[in-house]
């Protein structure tokens, strides 16, 4: 078999044991691997509690990890969302899904709950559940470094033992599968950690039509000033977009009561770059290389993190977004959520916190201490038992990212449809509306982009199931990638195939987020979006989102994505995409 | 949308596109919109249907790109392959349907970004409107002009005219836009001020596109004002940068300039290592035919004339760098700013025209013009020197 490996591991932790499976390659063909192949198998699941020992915590690589293919290092981490009831993933980089395809095995599919605290450790096709007792409470760091020598690893900190919604996961001590609080559903099992490593090779059909293919996606990568242009994020990692969100008035501020930070140009990336030296690092098998860490392997912040740790929630203090992100990481907890808790909590209070309040407040939620206990529910638990559910900017219950949809409309109907809730990389429309990538769009318009929506939605669930970086679609396209995935597995595959898979993999999950009773009433935005304004002067007016137009571009894509006036699939749409009824 | 689509037939047809017929173009969001009513719709339509697209155009190109696209997909394997950086980067290559079928069109349609269709006119699509749809019309008809004009000086060369591409020639050049000529001046120098560097590069790059000096409406422009480079954003019209402009601090202490022109590396090198304050970058055509033009007989480079030309190049005195657009390890930001010293202008291979100016666009437009201008006169000069063709 070509690209993939053709074995999945299924390890029920109840009672240690664990099996392969094979999996028909007509299933692999229609969901490629990653976030389409997990998404196939947690749909016949997805209706029982997140929390239930039979619900699947899967982690899935694709067809080209652990091939030449660009920037193909990520993996999929999936299950049933705590924090939001939905379909939870988080597509994460490091070397993690290289190592599974190394040790032999396209996913781990794990079910039961262990009687105490483990460890999964896998070499090569043997795997071996470990006591952790002895790690209980440990930081994320800690227990990365206790490991070392075991491979690759992905660990839980005392956040998710200590039950915080939006939990997540660290990969090799720096890179986070931060979303949907996939940390928790590792706690709810008992798992602390699984280490990964192995020695075998991915078969490539045609490795010279892959370094051709590599070749096209190296040249418009290098011709991509987003990616790798002076102020690109290979300069300056993602941070690099920090200047440009203010600078088009649309940086969340305030807990989103404003959408332009005064002192953003204290905090940008290049003042991060100068202040801490980072080195340029990333996922295995990527060129661009957007990670930065330090000397002393201090994580630089995420874009998201910089934003949401300063201008969300009126800090200045440039050496708190760092200790903020450390401790977020150190403790397993998602930054955008936890910093859209703590502007929801700081508004709801009335309170600005200073950057002492900030960095307390973070370790009292990872250790459920006082005002902590609260607020490791999230933005909307939090709101909702304060009955200011209005000051929770969130979607689906998951907190809003570093974007404000004033701002980009696109944007705004993709929080909105985003099978995760507030998410902007289901169909990432910055990437037009203000990166001007394939062309500009219209940022202020719904024209159009009802479809648009949809289809950028099927083109990145086709990148997180290949599993590539949706970065490198800034500058390359299916086109590309379908070249790619064809010299991998030998499938002769056009982009438009990959269109269709893409199209099934959202179906699948809008059905999983449907038997789970989501409806249009989920596929909305906070009131503060169509009643308040964000920001005025310079000639860029931020105005309200009119609600009438969000609406109609709801209902459009709806259309578009061929589903019910509310929102849920049709069983005809589904049958025509070989999606069996859950 | 009535809107959209009139802005499209009219940059489409002012940027001597497509005509004398309109072109059908057709945009689906909730549901599939036309500009106008076409028997053809029905097969388009169905294209829709078989791909996850939202824009399309169709249409038959005007002259002479017509008769250059008919021969190239005529005289074509199923794929047309020419060498030119747009190409090479972006489209790959020119796929041809012999026949006009929605499933002929769309199996092709399914793997690239348009389709030639011999007799019918040109297919292409979007998935972020018709704005994507409308640059890569206009690359292949690019693509195909300079392809076809480098074909036959090579054919001539060797002595290899037939007859079919001889009369397609002489049609086509019957039917060349006529030299450009411009006897005015623009904004005179010096532009001390943001307002006055901004309407400078704004009515330099309009005038940029209104003499035809750029494929589609690219090309990139930029002035420098003290400490900050003003530049035109990536993918911007030239002839629409009234809020396409990015401020670029010349010491890197903002990254708002992630959204410049992928050159930027390039503009930057100048204005910091030479007394140029005002650059322009433009794609005209026949520059871009000579720079591919090359007589060196033994070359172990050969197929890598655009990454690492190991020769000293020139024509018409200009000379020509390799040179790959952005950042990478063969960017044209090694090449082009040291060989701007003391010349009009530098030729990029296969790629386009950069020119210079010290106080304003003047210089830089003229040269522009008068280096495109000399190119072509020196392109029918060789043609001339090998064989009898009609004059242009």
């Amino acid at each position: 078999m070509y690209g993939w490996c053709g074995k999945i591991a299924r390890i029920h932790l109840t009672d240690q044991s664990w099996r392969v499976e094979v999996p028909d390659l007509n299933v692999l063909k229609s969901f490629i691997g990653g976030r389409g192949l997990a998404g196939y198998y947690i749909r016949k699941k997805i209706t029982l509690d997140w929390n239930h020992p039979d619900m699947p915590l899967l982690l899935f690589a694709g067809p080209l990890v652990n091939t030449r293919s660009p920037t193909s290092g990520r993996m999929t981490i999936m299950s049933r969302s705590p924090l939001t009831g939905a379909v939870g993933d988080s597509s994460v980089g490091g070397s993690f899904g290289f190592q599974l395809k190394k040790a032999g095995f396209d996913g781990i599919i794990i079910t039961g709950k262990s009687d105490r605290l483990c460890g999964i450790e896998i070499k090569d096709n043997d795997i071996h559940i470990s006591d952790a007792s002895h790690l209980k409470g440990r930081e994320t760091g800690d227990v990365h470094s206790l490991l070392k020598g075991r491979g690759s690893t992905a660990v839980i900190g005392p956040a998710a033992e200590n039950g915080v919604l939006f939990s997540s996961v660290i990969i090799d001590g720096h890179f986070a599968a931060g979303r949907s609080g996939i940390g928790l559903t590792f706690a709810s099992k008992n798992l602390k950690y699984i280490t990964m490593r192995g020695t075998g090779k991915t078969n490539v059909f045609d490795p010279k039509g892959l370094r051709s293919a590599r070749e096209d996606v190296f040249r418009l990568t290098a011709a991509s000033p987003i990616l790798m242009g002076k102020f690109g994020i290979s300069r300056f990692g993602t941070g690099a977009l920090y200047d440009l969100m203010d600078a088009r008035r649309m940086m969340p501020t305030e807990n989103f009561r404003k959408t332009q930070f005064d002192q953003a140009f204290k905090l940008n990336a290049h003042a991060f770059k100068k202040k801490f030296k980072p080195k340029n690092t990333g996922c295995r098998g990527c060129h661009i290389l957007c990670k930065k860490i330090t000397k002393d392997q201090t994580s630089i912040p995420e874009f998201e993190t910089m934003s949401h740790f300063s201008a969300l929630l009126g800090n200045t203090d440039i050496g708190t977004v760092v200790k903020a992100n450390r401790i977020c990481n150190e403790m397993g907890m998602d930054t955008i959520s936890a910093a859209a808790t703590l502007a929801c909590f700081s508004e709801i209070s009335k309170k600005k916190l200073s950057p002492q309040e900030v960095v307390s407040l973070l370790i009292d939620i990872g250790k459920k201490k006082g005002v902590g206990v609260e607020l490791s529910q999230g933005a909307a638990k939090f709101a909702g038992n304060c009955d200011r559910s209005d000051l929770a900017m969130v979607v689906k219950g998951q907190e809003l990212p570093a974007y404000d949809p004033r701002g980009a409309y696109g944007m705004a109907l993709a929080y909105a449809t985003s099978s995760r809730g507030g998410c902007h990389l289901r169909a990432y429309p910055i990437s037009h509306e203000i990166l001007r990538k394939p062309v500009a769009t219209d940022r202020f318009s719904f024209n159009g982009k009802a479809r648009m929506i949809k289809i950028g939605e099927d083109l990145n669930a086709v990148a997180d199931s290949l599993t590539a970086c949706k970065f490198t679609f800034f500058a390359a396209s299916l086109e590309e990638y379908a070249k790619i995935y064809t010299t991998v597995t030998g499938i002769k595959t056009l982009s438009q195939d990959l269109f269709e898979v893409g199209e099934r993999i959202c179906y699948n999950e809008r059905m999983m987020n449907a038997a789970n009773g989501f409806t249009e009433k989920d596929d909305d935005l906070p009131a503060r979006f169509f009643t308040m304004p964000g920001y005025k002067d310079d000639g860029i007016n931020i105005e309200p989102i009119d609600k009438e137009a969000f609406l109609t571009a709801r209902s459009n894509y709806y259309i578009a994505r061929k589903l019910n006036e509310n929102g849920t699939p049709v069983s005809k749409v589904a049958k025509e995409l070989g999606l069996e009824p859950i | 949308m009535n809107q959209i689509f009139r802005t499209y037939e009219n940059k489409l047809i002012k940027s001597g596109l497509v005509g004398p017929e309109p072109p059908l173009l057709g945009c689906l969001d909730a549901h599939l919109e036309w500009n106008r009513t076409d028997r053809k719709r029905v097969a388009l339509e169905d294209i829709f249907k078989q791909l996850n697209i939202n824009a399309l155009i169709f249409s038959q190109p005007a002259e002479p790109y017509r008769s250059i696209i008919d021969y190239l997909a005529e005289t074509s394997n199923g794929t047309i392959t020419p060498n030119d950086c747009e190409t090479r980067t972006f489209l790959h290559d020119l796929p041809v349907s012999f026949q006009f079928s929605s499933n002929s069109v769309a199996s092709i349609l399914k793997a690239r970004k348009s389709v030639i269709i011999p007799g019918h006119g040109i297919i292409t699509h979007g998935t972020v409107g018709l704005e994507q749809a409308y640059v890569t019309f206009s690359s292949v008809c690019f693509a195909g002009f300079v392809k076809f004009f480098c074909d036959f000086l090579l054919h001539a060369k060797k002595g290899h005219v037939d007859t079919k591409r001889r009369q397609v020639f002489d049609q086509v050049i019957r039917n060349l836009d006529p030299p450009v000529s411009f006897n005015d001046s623009l904004m005179k120098g010096p532009l001390n001020s943001k307002k006055r560097v901004c309407e400078a590069i704004q009515e330099a790059g309009r005038l940029t596109v209104e003499h035809r000096l750029v494929d589609s409406h690219f090309g990139n422009i930029s002035f420098r004002h003290g400490r900050t480079l003003y530049i035109s954003q990536t993918g911007s019209s030239l002839d629409k940068l009234k809020d396409a402009l990015d401020p670029c601090p010349l010491d890197g202490s903002s990254c708002v300039p992630i959204t410049a022109s992928s050159e930027l590396p390039t503009h930057l090198e100048i204005v910091q290592h030479t007394d140029n304050k005002a650059i322009l970058h433009g794609h005209p055509k026949f520059s871009v035919i000579l720079s591919m033009d090359c007589d060196i007989k033994e070359c172990m480079c050969r197929r890598e004339c655009h990454l690492a030309c190991p020769h000293e190049r020139f024509v018409c005195g200009i000379p020509i760098v390799s040179g790959e657009v952005g950042s990478g390890p063969h960017s044209l930001c090694n090449t082009v700013p040291e060989a701007t010293r003391g010349n009009p202008g530098v030729i990029v291979y296969g790629h386009g025209l950069f020119t210079t100016g010290k106080t304003d666009f003047n210089q830089p437009f003229k040269n522009l013009i008068q280096i495109e201008n000399n190119c072509r006169t020196e392109y029918f000069n060789r043609i001339r020197s090998l064989e009898n063709v009609e004059s242009c």
